[in-house]
């Protein structure tokens, strides 16, 4: 099995590089992950590396552990009973199961877009507020004002919704939504922003939407994207991992995972054989 | 790439005629059954209209039967008399006023005096007076003449006195309640034709009531003593429900505030916050199992426990409450835990995600939305409660208590109780009327209950 031992690699023929600032550090990184759903073991030792503004989909069958390994980022797999994460995570050189490093700072640092839009029951303003509220982020009405205010700018909801901030997030289209929560996720400023299959419920016009702000965001963000989708995989990301069987058997350039695949295993999905 | 992967899957297909024959037989296989799925769902739903129809005739008889039955004691047989508070009759010094400089136990030892005094007056002698203007040969008759109007409002006159003694000297024409035998032969309750050795009123007294009815002195009037007045049994026209009503909700008091908060803690922890291990799995199996547990049990643990051993007082609506808030508690405990089981775990994954804590992400946004489910289910609870009487007995609550509890600690009995206990009473023909009219109360009391519930699960509910 490949190690992946591309992480300085820069690569020069993908277009998307140039618009990109050219960083190389390393945000965040897995080393030898492994996870266990009671004695089953589902990911079976992964180590990889989360460049600074870069975009890194994961993709692989179903039941291939890509949504478990995203997941070991922000440590929301500590919410599943049986669920057990062994190896070694760190953001910024520091390591996330360090006992001092409280899980809220690092779900503050690392956000999370799930799966299925899940805004809260409440008003689009107090779907975004509830996180900078909720870590003292600001101290005034219109300072919290001016997050809601620019986190929906960024999410491209906010000509949308600007004048009916009270309405119920729900009330939103699937798309608007979906949006709606990563503004939430990007109001409490995180570092890195995790996406498990965001746009699986969507249509394709939503997808496009949420795909061209995924590119917009990562000149801010880290950005992890679980998707089943490769065509969306070769759009939006700089890097693919391709996870089999709790394996990661591949990650490369998004071009040359897809042009150029090194094992066996990610050619025969990428073209189809199964999956 | 997706297109590849859909043209692999269209592999070799069976030649086309069998393909025809295969779907011909299919269709008639389909066709044949139809017939019989069909009428499987018209004996479903007729099953299904019949029973619920049976259940909407139960409901309506039995609602019939207690109006007709409870209603006509909502109204009772009073007699209106001109009551000449007799000064030769009170003969008593003037009400005690607290002096300057008194001290309280002084004065309160004067005013027991005073009212021992009272005591000691015959205030029948001015019913009977008042009696004698309406009927002229009642003072040789007094046993008949005394029949006409109920024992106990002998110490309502006192009362009027206590409170206001300037009343004496004046003439009052009061509406005072008339005997139960009275009201029951009033309203037709006992046979006409029975023979005297069989009536509960003389031959005298009963042609005095049908005449003063017909002058209109004796009439139904709404009964306040009902409401007023607590269990009697002397003066069986005065019995009320007044006692038994505080009883009941004082204990409900009790049960919502410590069946509700324990119960909805219990399973906030329960569901949320706990881990899942044997010791979690045993106390599920256990509250589950108490829940089934027969009420009267629970009597005997209240008895054992609350009685004996913390040497609560009997018949008190503390113990009452107590026993029947572990009655309550499984019953809020699985309603609640159901409840939270049924709030998408999208909304915990959402709070936890934007780095919310344990405790706030349930506080925030998973007890908010279960709000409406854990009412209904804690309302439910207290209205089972309420309606209890067999743990009851077992405390002692089945007691005789002719007065109105003023702390949770006096002597009380409650509404199902009382219900049971007017049942049993002898003088059928009126106690008949007044246990359905207590039903009504209780069952009122339920009803109004149960549309709090319903009007705070509408008004909290929140779409996700």
């Amino acid at each position: 099995m490949e190690q992946p031992a591309m992480g300085a690699m820069q690569m020069t023929f993908d277009e998307k590089k140039e618009s990109k600032p050219a960083s190389g550090a390393i945000k965040m990184s897995a080393r030898n992950v492994k996870v266990f759903y009671g004695d089953a073991e589902a990911i079976h030792g992964v180590n990889m590396d989360l460049y600074e503004n870069e975009v890194v989909a994961f993709i692989g069958p179903s039941g291939c552990g890509k949504s478990t390994f995203l997941r070991c980022f922000n440590r929301m797999n500590d919410t599943i009973d049986i669920a057990r994460v062994t190896g070694e995570i760190l953001l910024d050189g520091r390591d996330i199961h360090d006992k001092k490093l409280d899980v809220v700072q690092l779900r503050a640092q690392v956000g999370m877009v799930f799966q299925k839009p899940n805004p809260f029951p409440k008003s689009i303003y107090e779907n975004i507020a509830y996180g900078p509220r909720l870590h003292g982020l600001v101290d005034n009405k219109t300072d919290l004002d001016e997050i809601v205010e620019t986190s929906l700018q960024r999410a491209g909801l906010w000509k949308e919704v600007k004048d009916r901030l009270d309405a119920p997030g729900t009330g939103l289209s699937g798309g608007q939504q979906q949006r709606l929560c990563i503004a939430r996720a990007i109001a409490v400023s995180p570092e890195v922003i995790l996406m498990d299959e965001p746009c699986s419920a969507l249509d394709p016009i939503a997808t496009s939407i949420i795909e061209e702000l995924i590119d917009e965001l990562k000149g801010s963000f880290t950005i992890a994207i679980v998707t089943h989708n490769m065509q969306q995989a070769a759009r939006v990301s700089d890097k693919t991992a391709f996870f089999h069987l709790g394996d990661l058997v591949e990650i490369n350039e998004t071009r040359e995972i897809f042009t150029n695949p090194q094992d066996s295993r990610t050619e025969d999905y990428i073209t189809g054989r199964f999956g | 790439m997706n297109m590849e992967a859909s043209k692999n899957q269209s592999s070799s297909l069976p030649d086309s005629t069998d393909l025809a024959k295969k779907r011909d037989l299919m269709q008639q296989r389909v066709a044949r059954s139809l017939k019989r799925r069909h009428a499987q769902e018209k004996r479903f739903k007729l099953i299904g209209m019949t029973a619920v129809g049976a259940a909407l005739l139960f409901v309506v008889l039995l609602f019939t039967t207690i109006l007709s039955k409870g209603l006509p004691a909502f109204w009772q047989a009073h007699i209106s008399l001109e009551i000449y508070f007799d000064e030769e009759i009170i003969q008593i010094d003037d009400k005690p006023v607290r002096m300057d400089g008194e001290s309280e136990a002084a004065f309160n030892d004067r005013m027991l005096a005073w009212r021992t005094q009272l005591g000691f007056i015959n205030f029948n002698r001015l019913i009977l007076e008042a009696i004698s203007k309406e009927i002229p040969e009642a003072p040789e008759f007094q046993r008949d003449a005394m029949r006409l109007v109920t024992s106990g409002e002998r110490f309502g006159l006192r009362k009027m006195v206590e409170e206001d003694p300037s009343i004496i000297g004046t003439t009052q024409r009061l509406w005072l309640l008339a005997d139960a035998n009275v009201d029951v032969w009033m309203k037709g309750n006992i046979d006409r034709d029975l023979p005297d050795s069989q009536q509960q009123l003389s031959a005298r007294t009963r042609a005095w009531v049908d005449d003063l009815e017909a002058k209109g002195v004796l009439k139904n009037r709404f009964s306040t003593a009902l409401f007023m007045n607590p269990d009697s049994r002397s003066s069986l026209a005065s019995a009320g429900l007044a006692g038994a009503f505080m009883g009941s909700l004082m204990m409900m008091l009790i049960v919502m505030f410590l069946a509700v908060p324990i119960g909805v803690a219990s399973a906030i922890y329960l569901e949320e916050f706990a881990p899942k291990n044997k010791i979690t799995d045993f106390i599920e199996v256990n509250i589950n199992n108490l829940a089934a547990v027969p009420s009267i049990v629970f009597g005997l643990l209240g008895a054992a426990v609350f009685i004996l051993w913390f040497k609560l007082p009997l018949s008190a609506p503390i113990v009452g409450g107590l026993v029947l808030t572990l009655m309550t508690l499984p019953t809020v405990i699985i309603a609640t835990r159901s409840t939270l089981k049924a709030i998408p775990p999208s909304i915990r994954s959402a709070a936890l995600g934007i780095g919310a804590s344990k405790v706030q992400s349930v506080f925030h946004h998973v007890l908010p939305l279960a709000i409406p489910g854990i009412l209904t289910g804690s309302i439910l609870g207290v209205a089972q409660a309420l309606g209890e009487a067999a743990p009851l007995l077992l405390i002692g609550m089945t007691s005789f208590v002719a007065s109105v509890p003023a702390t949770p600690f006096d002597q009380s009995t409650a509404l199902p109780v009382q219900i049971y206990l007017w049942q049993g009473n002898e003088l059928r023909n009126f106690f008949e009327a007044r246990t359905s009219a207590a039903i009504i109360v209780l069952l009122a009391l339920m009803i109004s209950l149960n549309a709090v519930a319903i009007w705070l699960r509408k008004h909290f509910e929140t779409r996700w």
